[in-house]
């Protein structure tokens, strides 16, 4: 480990309050490698997705599918070179059962091949690129998240359904910022008045805040990710434009309102889960984790909290024989625990069949800011790559 | 576009130039006097912002946070200075820019590990909450004519400063031939700690004042640092007038580049095409008008003349 993963390390852990690392356990018993993004700018999503996972083997016992459960906590540093690297040691000298985590398409993309040419599964808790939901599936991978385009089309019919005319669409200038407008026109019939197109370190939108003013939207739709989307929020509401409905996906959620603060109180956002779902594996799973780490979880943790659940259930299902591949890949082709989403099953692809609900950002009753639901927009989604797929 | 929206764009050009020229003043003093590479700026620039953030939480103001960030980003110039940059001095600029990168390296990682990778909330200037409507349906927030006039002010107190002064006199007699200034028996060492404390605290003053508008998060410096380098390679190295002139002009060609690029290509091609050529046009504009300028008039602007 170089100074850096090291430095970044220390930083995690002073963070969370508690440091992972390993969770010895004894023999025989289910090693998990969990990838996530501890350090460099992605850090905030990494922590979450980690806390979650581990706050699923804490409500097991620390136990998956009955067995004592290791897990080895891995930081791909944002880096695919490095996750490649460690993801390959954890398979040949740790000889972990299961590969985890993941909360960027790249990293997933880089260690796909590594994971699932050496027989292990691989389970993202995030990261849902069309790559692998279409003619790429693979039957050791799953994902307990969605795929991208989802989010975004579920912003489009929400615009539609809300009979919006016309809509202005601003996006970082890099695929995932293309995609998000495409995911957003596959559903929003109306007028895009206008696309902006951003580079990814701007900093001032007073010049794309002038031109919304004067294009006078029914609403904007945006994908601003991470410190991008707290500069726009900020400038948002301070431009006084905030009467004009604020439609994004994964630019207000509980990772970035803490800095964005009441400035995106009433923006909206799509997602598969929101804190206040009031199932009740969700409320514990939300009380528990403010309890143990201090913050909101948002949907990142909450997919990791059912990714170790999926394992944790297939795992159970498998009799325990994590050799027997077929039968621990069939289990979690049907799983039968509960998720904190509810309504929840695995599609053909291994991509979730799934609901997707507009959210708005709300001030909680203890002061703190959340996502909240407004209502279910798309049941039981599938996504447009399924039917591509041929699992072998 | 109607004149209205034109007016309305070369004002955030404007004052987008005037938030670089902040930090800008201090990397072109210390380049220009000291011939000293400091890239570790932006740091100075990310610190000045967290420690105001801070401690404008900690004390519920926004304005005691930003008055306290000066000091303490003063005293954080002098203890970089005192432990690294010092002994780069007399180094070559190649080594001068491998030290410096090591502090951002550093630097940013420390701050991670105190404060969390995560943006960090900001207390808003009180007094300045509202705005002024400069067209239907857009407020120019108060707090950016605050910045605007800010940068102003420090524009004018270092051009008193360095034209109007002895210190200042001192400075530009050090740029220009510092052993000879040496031998006439001034403390060029002492001279230089100051112009370097006085760069730190404009930079971390830029940060304090940017941080109710931007993310104050890890690497917030990174993207300020290399548009201000090339402010002062367009505006001259250690000129602080060349330096307002060229951060006024990157702030309007930046802007009027993304707002009006892509609606001009839009007549040559189609609409899907001129939105992502306008837009990769667009960043790279001022970089393209760094290079023309420097061709043209290869030490800037407003050109320093040295002995």
């Amino acid at each position: 480990m170089n100074r850096r993963a090291l430095l970044g390390t220390a930083a995690a852990a002073t963070f969370s309050g508690a440091m992972p690392g390993l969770v010895r356990a004894q023999a025989p018993g289910i090693k998990v490698g969990f990838v996530a993004t501890l350090s460099g700018a992605g850090a905030a999503l990494g922590t979450q997705l980690r806390d979650g996972w581990l706050l699923a083997v804490k409500h097991l016992d620390g136990k998956l599918g009955g067995l004592p459960a290791e897990t080895l906590v891995i930081d791909d540093e944002l880096k695919p070179d490095v996750a490649v690297t460690k993801v390959r040691a954890a398979l040949e000298r740790d000889k972990v059962n299961v590969v985890a985590g993941l909360v960027y398409s790249n990293i997933l993309q880089a260690v796909f091949r590594p994971v699932t040419e050496s027989g292990t599964f691989l389970i993202s808790a995030n990261a849902g690129p069309s790559t692998f939901a279409g003619r790429g599936c693979n039957p050791l991978f799953f994902t307990t998240s969605y795929q991208n385009d989802q989010v975004h089309a579920t912003m489009g019919q929400v615009a539609q359904d809300e009979g919006y005319k016309r809509v202005f669409v601003m996006v970082p200038n890099y695929q995932a910022g293309k995609d998000a407008a495409a995911g957003f026109k596959s559903r929003f019939k109306g007028e895009v008045v206008d696309e902006i197109y951003v580079p990814l370190t701007q900093l001032d939108f007073s010049t794309e805040l002038a031109k919304i003013a004067a294009a006078k939207p029914d609403a904007i739709f945006t994908f601003m990710p991470g410190a991008l989307g707290v500069n726009l929020v900020r400038q948002y509401r301070q431009a006084g434009l905030a009467s004009t409905p604020f439609l994004s996906s994964f630019t207000v959620d509980e990772s970035t309102l803490p800095a964005q603060g009441e400035a995106a109180l009433g923006f909206y956002t799509a997602a598969n889960w929101a804190p206040d779902f009031p199932n009740e594996v969700s409320r514990r799973f939300v009380r528990d984790f403010e309890a143990a780490y201090g913050y909101v979880p948002g949907t990142y943790a909450a997919q990791a909290y059912d990714a170790a659940m999926l394992v944790d259930d297939g795992v159970k299902q498998a009799g325990g024989r994590l050799a027997d591949k077929a039968a621990l890949r069939a289990a979690m082709e049907k799983p039968g625990f509960t998720s904190v989403r509810g309504n929840f099953r695995m599609g053909a692809n291994h991509y979730p069949v799934q609901d997707f609900y507009l959210c708005k950002v709300a001030k909680r009753p203890d002061g703190k800011l959340a996502t909240e639901t407004v209502r279910k927009v798309l049941s039981e989604d599938t996504d447009p790559y399924a039917a591509e797929c041929r699992m072998r | 576009m109607s004149l209205n929206l034109l007016l309305v764009q070369l004002l955030n050009g404007a004052q987008l130039g005037i938030l670089l020229f902040l930090v800008a003043a201090g990397l072109t003093l210390v380049f220009g006097v000291m011939d000293f590479i400091n890239l570790a700026h932006g740091v100075q620039y990310m610190l000045g912002a967290y420690v105001a953030a801070t401690l404008g939480t900690l004390l519920g103001s926004f304005w005691l946070g930003l008055l306290l960030a000066l000091p303490v980003s003063l005293l954080i110039g002098l203890l970089l200075e005192w432990v690294v940059f010092r002994h780069l001095y007399r180094r070559d600029h190649l080594a001068q820019v491998l030290a410096t990168f090591g502090v951002i390296l550093t630097v940013e990682d420390a701050v991670r590990a105190i404060w969390g990778s995560s943006p960090l909330a900001v207390p808003q200037p009180e007094g300045f909450a509202g705005g002024i409507e400069i067209m239907p349906g857009l407020t120019y927030p108060s707090f950016r004519l605050a910045i605007i006039a800010a940068g102003l002010l420090v524009a004018l107190g270092l051009w008193l400063l360095v034209d109007r002064t002895r210190a200042g006199m001192l400075v530009r007699a050090g740029a220009t031939n510092a052993p000879m200034v040496s031998a006439l028996g001034v403390d060029i060492h002492k001279l230089f700690t100051l112009v370097f404390g006085i760069g730190a605290m404009l930079a971390g003053f830029a940060g304090a004042l940017a941080g109710p508008v931007f993310a104050v998060a890890p690497g917030m410096g990174d993207g300020v640092l290399i548009l201000a380098f090339v402010v002062i390679v367009i505006g001259g190295i250690g000129s602080i007038r060349g330096a307002f002139v060229a951060a006024i002009l990157v702030g309007l060609i930046d802007t009027l580049g993304r707002a009006m690029l892509p609606d001009l290509l839009r007549l040559v091609m189609d609409a899907s095409s001129a939105r992502q050529t306008g837009a990769a046009l667009a960043s790279m504009l001022v970089y393209i008008v760094m290079a023309a300028i420097l061709f043209l008039s290869p030490a800037g602007l407003f050109p320093v003349r040295r002995g």
